[in-house]
Formats: C-alpha cells, sequence, structure tokens
C-alpha cells in the first residue's frame, strides 16, 4: 500500500540516480566546527556498521579455549582453523568434541548446495516470469489489463508473513515438505514488487525502437526476447542481485518446510549449529566460522554490486 | 492519463486495427482473439504464482482461522470459537504487547539514527563507498547478524560485557535478562536496518529542490532553522512512507527472536510471529494460529490507515 503513491508512471525517472541536486550546493573552503563533529559521529557509525564482521572473523579464527580465557583479545588469542574445518566436516568426532565442537557435526557443504540451488531457481524464475508479466502490462494492449495489474498491486498489502502458514499448508500436500523445491515454489513464479519494478522500466523504453523492430518483421515475443529484454538487462539485473540475496538471507518460510539436509539451507542450518552446541559452552569458533561461510557469499556479492545496490534504493518503488 | 494517450498514438498495433476496420467486422473480432493470446501467453506464469501463492493462501489462511486444524485430519469448521479464545488469551495479549514495546523501541531508535545518518551524508559525502559500508549489515541475513550480536553481548564472555566491566558499569545480561531482552533484540535490529533506512531517507533528501535553500540563504536563515523549517517539512512525505514501511516490517519480527531467545527468558521476548509460529508447529494447532495471523492482519491493516490519514503520506508541500 504504501508503494503505489509515490511511483507515478507517468515519470519517466525509473533510473535509480539520485537528482544531483546537491552538487551544486557551495563548499565552504574551512571545515567549521559542526563539520569536524558530524565526521568523528560518522567515523564512529561506521565503526559500529564493521565491527562485528570482524568480531566474526577474529572468532572464527580462535581455539575456543583462548576465547573463553581472553575474550577481549582484539587479535586472534590462539590463532587456529579449526572452527572452519568443524564447519566443513574435517574433523574427527574426537577431535571436534576435544576443541568445544559438538559431537554431531554438520556438513555446511550440503546447505551451501542447498541454499545455492533455492535462490538460483527464485531469482531465475522470478525474473523471467515477471518481466513477461511486466511486459504484458506495460506494453501489450488487452482489456482489463489495468484492472488485472490493480489486482496484483494489492498483492503488496498482504504482509508475506500472512501467506506462510496456509502456503505450507499448500506445499504439504504437494508432497514438498523438506525438498528444495518446496522451498522455492512460493517466490519462484512472481513477486508483486517485481513486477512492479520492471513495468515502470518497460514503460519508458521509446516505442519507436520495438516498431522499428516490428516494421522490419520480429514477433511480438521475438522483440521481447531480442529487443527488450537486452534494454532491461541493468534493472533486471539489480532486481536479480535483491531477489537473490533475499532468497539466500530467508529464515522463517526454509525453517517451516526443511527438516533433514535433503533441504536444509544455510540460514535454517545456523539455527541448529546453535541449538547443538555442547551444554557445557557454546562452541564460538565454529558458530562464527558457520556464520561467516553463510555470509561470505552475500559480502562477496555486494563488493561485486556494491555500486549498483547502493543506488537502487530510492523511491523509484521501494521495497 | 498522458501515458494513455501516447500509448495509442504510437501503439503499432493501433494502426493495425485502423488496417482492420477498415476491412470489416469478422476480421477484427478474429484479430482480436489473437491479441488475447498473447497477453495471456505472457502473464501465465505470474499469473499462476499469484493466484496460488498469493490470493489461494490469503482466502486460505481467512478460511482456516474458522476452523479447527491440526494438519492430520481434515480442517473443521468451528465459527467464531478461535477469536472468541483469543479474545481470553492472556498470552496473546501478552505477545501482542511485547511486540508493540518492540516495534516503538526499534523504530524509533531506527527513524533517529537512519535520519542523523542520512543527514550527515548529505552535508559530508555524497560518497558510494561510504553508502555501500553504512548498508552492509543489510546485506547478510537475520540470522547472521543475531548471531553475531549474540556472541559480542553473551554476558561472560561478549566483548560488550568485558568493555562494560573494565569500564566498572559491570555485565548486563543483555539477552537473558527480562528487561534488557527486548530493547537488545530491538538494537540488533536497528544495526542491521539503519544503514537501509538512511539511505531511503538520503535519496529522498537529494530530491529536495535547491532553490529553496538559497531562498533561506539569503533571507539570512541559520542552518537550524532551515533544518526545522525546510527539510523537516519538506521530508516529511518521505519520512512517512518510510516509517509506514518499516513498521509493517517491524512487526513481523521472527528470525532474531527465533536464534537468539526462542522467547526466553520467561516469555519476555514472545512476539506474535513466534507465538504463532509455536501454536502450529510446536502445538499444531493451524486454525488458532490462522486467527492471530488474521488479528495482525488487521492490526497492520489499522496502523497503515492511521499513519497514512495522519502523515497525509501522500501530499507533499512541494506541490
Amino acid at each position: 500500500m504504501s508503494t503505489i503513491p509515490t511511483v507515478d508512471p507517468a515519470t519517466p525517472a525509473p533510473t535509480p540516480t539520485p537528482a544531483p541536486a546537491a552538487a551544486a550546493r557551495p563548499r565552504r573552503p574551512r571545515p567549521t566546527p559542526g563539520k569536524v563533529l558530524a565526521w568523528v559521529a560518522m567515523a564512529l557509525i561506521v565503526l559500529v556498521t564493521l565491527f562485528p564482521f570482524y568480531w566474526m572473523l577474529r572468532t572464527a579464527l580462535s581455539t575456543n579455549a583462548s576465547l573463553y580465557e581472553d575474550p577481549a583479545a582484539v587479535l586472534p588469542p590462539e590463532f587456529s582453523t579449526g572452527g572452519f574445518a568443524r564447519v566443513f566436516g574435517a574433523q574427527s568426532q574426537e577431535e571436534a568434541l576435544a576443541e568445544g565442537g559438538a559431537a554431531t557435526s554438520l556438513v555446511f557443504w550440503r546447505y551451501i548446495v542447498n541454499s545455492l540451488i533455492v535462490a538460483t531457481l527464485v531469482t531465475v524464475g522470478q525474473l523471467l516470469f515477471c518481466a513477461m508479466a511486466a511486459y504484458a502490462f506495460a506494453r501489450l494492449r488487452w482489456p482489463g489489463r489495468d484492472l488485472v495489474f490493480g489486482i496484483f498491486l494489492a498483492g503488496l498489502m498482504v504482509p508475506t508473513i500472512f501467506t506462510l502458514l496456509p502456503n505450507f499448508v499448500l506445499i504439504k500436500e504437494l508432497g514438498l515438505i523438506d525438498n528444495v523445491l518446496g522451498i522455492a515454489l512460493p517466490t519462484m513464479f512472481m513477486t508483486p514488487f517485481a513486477i512492479f519494478f520492471l513495468r515502470q522500466f518497460f514503460l519508458n523504453i521509446p516505442r519507436e525502437i520495438e516498431e522499428a523492430a516490428l516494421l522490419d518483421g520480429v514477433s511480438r515475443v521475438g522483440i521481447f526476447f531480442k529487443v527488450v529484454l537486452p534494454m532491461a538487462a541493468a534493472p533486471m539485473a539489480t532486481l536479480g542481485i535483491l531477489t537473490y540475496m533475499t532468497a539466500w538471507n530467508d529464515y522463517f518460510w526454509p525453517l517451516m518446510v526443511s527438516y533433514t539436509d535433503d533441504s536444509r539451507v544455510l540460514t535454517v542450518a545456523l539455527g541448529v549449529f546453535r541449538a547443538q552446541s555442547p551444554q557445557t559452552g557454546t562452541d564460538w569458533a565454529g558458530l562464527m566460522a558457520a556464520t561467516l561461510v553463510a555470509a561470505l557469499p552475500m559480502v562477496v556479492l555486494f563488493a561485486l554490486f556494491a555500486k549498483r545496490i547502493v543506488n537502487s534504493i530510492g523511491f523509484n518503488g521501494l521495497k | 492519463m498522458s501515458t494513455t494517450t501516447r500509448q495509442i498514438v504510437l501503439d503499432p498495433d493501433a494502426a493495425r486495427n485502423r488496417r482492420a476496420r477498415e476491412r470489416g467486422p469478422v476480421t477484427r473480432r478474429s484479430a482480436r482473439r489473437r491479441g488475447l493470446l498473447l497477453p495471456l501467453a505472457f502473464l501465465a506464469p505470474a499469473g499462476l504464482g499469484y493466484l496460488v501463492f498469493y490470493l489461494w493462501p490469503t482466502v486460505r489462511g481467512i478460511w482456516l482461522s474458522f476452523t479447527s486444524f491440526n494438519l492430520l485430519t481434515p480442517a473443521e469448521f468451528v465459527g467464531l470459537d478461535n477469536y472468541r479464545r483469543l479474545v481470553q488469551d492472556p498470552l496473546f495479549w501478552d505477545s501482542l504487547g511485547i511486540t508493540v514495546w518492540y516495534v516503538v523501541l526499534n523504530i524509533g531508535l531506527q527513524t533517529v539514527l537512519a535520519l542523523i545518518i542520512a543527514l550527515m551524508m548529505h552535508q559530508l559525502t555524497r560518497s558510494t563507498f561510504l553508502r555501500g559500508v553504512v548498508l552492509s549489515p543489510f546485506m547478510v541475513s537475520n540470522v547472521v547478524a543475531a548471531l553475531v550480536w549474540l556472541w559480542i553481548l553473551d554476558t561472560q564472555f561478549g566483548v560488550a560485557n568485558q568493555v562494560l566491566e573494565w569500564l566498572g558499569v559491570g555485565s548486563i545480561g543483555f539477552l537473558t535478562d527480562e528487561f534488557w531482552s527486548i530493547p537488545t533484540i530491538a538494537a540488533i535490529n536497528v544495526w542491521r536496518h539503519m544503514g537501509y533506512t538512511a539511505l531511503l531517507i538520503f535519496a529522498g533528501l537529494q530530491t529536495l529542490p535547491d532553490t529553496v535553500y538559497e531562498a533561506a540563504r539569503i533571507d539570512g536563515a541559520g542552518e537550524t532553522r532551515i533544518f526545522f523549517s525546510i527539510t523537516m517539512p519538506l521530508l516529511r512525505p518521505i519520512l512517512a512512507l518510510v516509517l509506514i514501511m518499516t513498521i509493517i516490517g517491524s512487526f513481523q519480527v521472527f528470525d532474531t527472536v527465533a536464534v537468539t531467545t526462542s522467547g526466553g527468558p520467561a516469555n519476555s521476548t514472545n512476539v506474535l510471529q513466534l507465538y504463532i509460529y509455536d501454536m502450529a508447529f510446536g502445538r499444531f494447532q493451524f486454525g488458532y494460529a490462522a486467527a492471530m495471523s488474521v488479528a495482525l492482519l488487521i492490526v497492520l491493516g489499522i496502523i497503515t490507515f492511521i499513519q497514512f490519514k495522519l502523515t497525509r503520506a501522500n501530499k507533499t508541500d512541494l506541490d
């Protein structure tokens, strides 16, 4: 509901880059005390933002015993890659127990693969199907189009959380519990947001380009795949990255659907790892190593596409 | 409106239709049928996804709330029984209260911090790198954020408590104390979401017209005056939208609680989603869980409506 009023389909600005209005503001020659204070505050915020990432790494590379002896050491108190070894099942049970790990080992390779499958299925399916639907809403002319689009948009008003329970019942009826397909299915076809986002872009592609292709004898389907989709590569990429991240980071829905290694994704595995920690004390080195393993692909994705992701946040279609 | 006119003028189909009209009514009808096939094909996958995983679960969720359903035997209609139980269930009202308390703390802290960060960035720099850093916690999952803070805030060995001890404050049971647990969970989620919220506000700031600021400076207005008399009023519609969005998201808190405290200590973090999840998957009372979901849906609807009225979110002072 909140997104509808801001986005005016007639506005020719689907480009996420904010208006360069602020660039024109005159710069002062000398930093005022206010500015210095603001920089200090900014540095503090950056510190709070980044510290947990460093602490994850520092803890993952320590032994559990040393963590308990010297909990505040800035560098790993006693360097070890044992945490990572436990996460990937490369330690024997005796070794793991001796280093403060759990007796039953979780092998994270499997969960990485499951997460990759789920996130890829969701992203590829959602992108393709939503682009097709968005094109039908933006460019094809058929009776009832705006009404149907309104009905789709209304889907934005129902919080995802409301559909989880009934969707679980449905997935169970389909026999897809504890199956990666069961995890991917509900978001594989569409989200109202994705259709909305891509329609905005398609509306602003000049019609002349499509007309020229039509005159050259290209079919409507051909135009969509050969002309429109390549032109939409940039917003498709942005949407794809965001969709992939959302699917990768999701916890609640996979928690309902996956029960065993067959379909367990990384987020759920992390929860299980935490719950399985020995009574005597949590295997913090192992847990932080596991956390890092789960977070790293997203950190890499972010590092590669930071500019695109950062610039996509704006009022051209909120998420 | 203007878009539609432009579409008609430029639409190549229109030209074709005009030709068809000249040829006679029979051809026109068949042409129209042919014209309907393509949009249908483009819409089919997303439409299927919408019907099966959005519309049907919404209807079914409401239906289930009027039934007694344990997943194994067919749902049995029980009228308003679930809702009667809900009104009398002290745990439901407790968990609603806990959720509201969480939302107040989470949104309050997050909005203030995000506004400060956005304003500072607006004044200091438009560096993509800095924006990327601020956004980075948003890239990792709630589970990852929850686990790393669980470790940092650990009562005995967490570095935060080590620092507090060193400062002479003494250690705090951030996640093990009934008083601190909800504020702590709220703060963890602020850490993950404040950068994202800040970038939304920042994007809004970029759209404010420079001319107003120049005029104010010429009139001799100070920075404080400019902030309260120009920036805040102009930013209001954007802030209102951000608030509606973040509040709706905040009400659905689950992941962080499930991973850190699972509702404890002494039910002090038993947020509504956790109670619903426990009712469905712990006690297999899907009907009652569905009724509570409907209640949450109604609460969210009312909040959105009130906020919309109060903040006049769809109006801006620039009009």
